[in-house]
């Protein structure tokens, strides 16, 4: 269980996460949605440490153990152009590694399992600065997976990706969720696919969080008009609700 | 976001028996060379049986005479280490500095390290006949400049890798200015100092190498062990954070390392500049991105690229001698522009 207890942080002069309390359960899947701006990255952030905050962060009730706890896929990764694709998810087993960081056959198994899962065996000698905007972020997921946490964060994983390697990422994910009992935290702009995968989803806006439930509760068209600002229309599918934009000043 | 370095076949982060052949190859052949040319006229093939003649359970009669064989161990042969030395250490400590800023222009002297450490050592020539207080002079000059010049780039310039340099340039100057006017007030040391800032190899016997050996050795191990985490910051502060790495203590400990490797060296060889710029890019261009590679072969073909510089000093205006900083910076400039030219933001 993951849990942000009061959890403020404040860039400048500005608060963008205003004492947010948020417990996610094990093997959850919790979809943060809300528009650009909300708090939804800040608040993945203050668990890793990338974003200094007020409040506290808790694992099983005890503070967060950085690498072993958590595995994080940033928004904006930073991929060093002649790096190799197997080389970056190897450093993932960062963590597990001993003193003098020499790699075992465990390492090299668990980076080739991360690289087969995202479709990416045919790339693994490719140098980073090659790839597309959806390669790289398949990448970035493999590092993340690669590191074996029991927690996953995730910011925005499928906003470079087509739509079937959105869902085949996000099946990868999902059947890593079920088989190894991982709790998955999202952030995510596409709400049909949001409320498809994630159980419950977290709408934030304006630094808190203003909605929790299923994805049925939350995806309401009033719901997401009042704090995205912009006309929606939800058509309520077998599979959940699907969002879809609707243009109003042409009414 | 592709630059020219960019490889669809990415090398490996090991530092492969290519790389390691070609390092140990290089340094032997320029050991060797640096033994045979000199000024006292002795047979090459001769020396080289005395240097195999030296090696246990090998006995070879050289032919060489008494005086020949203490100019070869007492003169020749204490400054091809030397140079070796300082080679290494200032290769390896412009690879971690580089590593550590994430900055492909970082380097010993475009940090201001030199210029301070320079500067503490000045103000032991200027104060003491003891030369024994120049290398911890030297090191808390160092120490003192890459911390100014790193709180200096990231408070007033923003974190551009240009910013950090031109901090680098201030501290570099201002430490400069600061040793002028020293000398001014001291007249008498002028002449050493002013030998000294030029770089040089000159040594008498071995007590530069042995004074020089623990911070060399102590250094160049701790910045080996720290390659894999050098390789992990690449990927940035956050991501490094997130992967468990303690970033504020492995770029301490990284930038102390360096600067002591850099202290040592300066205090006994006085300015060279350069090395740390023109030999881990010349190994990036061949070796690839990962400084579990760069690192062991800076040290190797850092000393490597030295002691063929010193032989260059020796015999281009023979019989005089050209300071070899003269020319490491004749080559490293125009390196410098190169790696200036094609290189795009931070590495």
């Amino acid at each position: 269980m993951i849990r942000w207890d009061r959890v403020s942080v404040t860039y400048g002069q500005e608060e963008v996460l205003k004492e947010t309390s948020l417990r996610v359960d094990d093997g959850e899947w919790v979809g943060l949605i809300g528009p650009n701006g909300a708090g939804k990255s800040t608040l993945i952030r203050a668990a890793v440490g990338a974003a200094p905050y007020i409040g506290t962060v808790t694992i099983n009730g005890r503070a967060v153990s950085r690498g072993t706890d958590i595995a994080w896929m940033p928004q904006r990764p930073h991929l060093p152009d002649s790096m190799g694709v197997a080389d970056y998810v190897m450093l993932g087993r960062t963590p597990h590694l001993g003193f003098l960081g020499a790699e075992t056959k465990h390492d090299v198994e668990t980076v080739r399992d991360a690289l087969h899962w995202l479709d990416l065996d045919d790339l693994a000698r490719r140098s980073l600065g090659t790839l597309s905007g959806g390669e790289a972020q398949r990448v970035v997921l493999a590092r993340a997976l690669a590191q074996e946490a029991p927690v996953l964060l995730l910011d925005e994983p499928t906003a470079s990706l087509d739509i079937g390697h959105a869902v085949e990422v996000l099946d990868v994910v999902d059947g890593l969720r079920r088989s190894h009992g991982l709790t998955v935290v999202s952030a995510a702009h596409d709400l049909t696919l949001a409320g498809q995968f994630a159980g419950r989803l977290v709408l934030m806006s304006g630094g808190g969080i203003v909605a929790d439930g299923t994805p049925r509760e939350v995806l309401r068209e009033e719901t997401l008009r009042a704090h995205y600002g912009a006309g929606v229309r939800v058509i309520d599918d077998r599979d959940g609700p699907i969002v879809v934009p609707r243009r109003e000043s042409d009414g | 976001m592709s630059t020219p370095t960019a490889r669809a076949d990415a090398p490996t982060p090991h530092i492969g028996w290519v790389g390691l052949t070609s390092g140990v190859v290089a340094l032997l052949a320029a050991a060797i060379l640096g033994s045979v040319v000199g000024a006292a006229g002795i047979d090459p093939s001769a020396v080289v049986r005395e240097l195999l003649d030296a090696l246990p359970g090998i006995s070879l009669e050289s032919g060489l005479t008494e005086v020949q064989q203490s100019i070869l161990w007492e003169i020749r042969l204490p400054r091809v280490v030397l140079g070796a030395v300082v080679g290494a250490v200032l290769a390896a400590a412009g690879a971690s500095y580089q590593g550590v800023f994430r900055n492909a222009l970082a380097d010993p002297y475009l940090l201001g390290v030199a210029a301070g450490a320079g500067l503490g050592a000045t103000v032991v020539f200027a104060t003491t006949d003891d030369r024994a207080y120049l290398a911890p002079l030297a090191f808390l000059g160092g120490l003192v400049a890459v911390g100014l010049t790193y709180l200096l780039g990231r408070t007033v310039g923003g974190r551009s890798a240009t910013s950090l340099i031109l901090a680098g340039v201030a501290v570099a100057a201002f430490a400069t200015a600061v040793q002028t006017y020293i000398l001014q007030r001291n007249v008498e040391t002028l002449r050493e100092v002013y030998a000294w800032i030029l770089g040089r190899l000159t040594t008498v016997g071995w007590g530069d190498v042995i004074g020089l050996a623990p911070y060399a050795v102590v250094a160049t191990v701790v910045l080996l062990g720290a390659s894999r985490r050098l390789d992990v910051l690449s990927i940035g502060d956050d991501e490094a954070r997130a992967l468990g790495v303690n970033v504020t203590v492995v770029r301490g400990v990284v930038v102390v390392a360096a600067t002591l490797a850099t202290a040592g060296a300066v205090s006994v060889s006085g300015l060279i500049a350069f090395v740390g710029i023109i030999v881990p890019h010349a190994i990036r261009l061949l070796f690839g991105w990962s400084y579990r590679a760069i690192l062991p072969l800076s040290v190797l073909f850092g000393a490597a690229f030295l002691m063929l510089a010193d032989i260059a000093a020796r015999t281009v205006v023979s019989p005089a001698e050209l300071p070899i900083g003269v020319v490491t910076a004749f080559l490293g400039a125009p390196f410098f522009l190169l790696v200036l030219r094609t290189m795009r933001g931070p590495t």
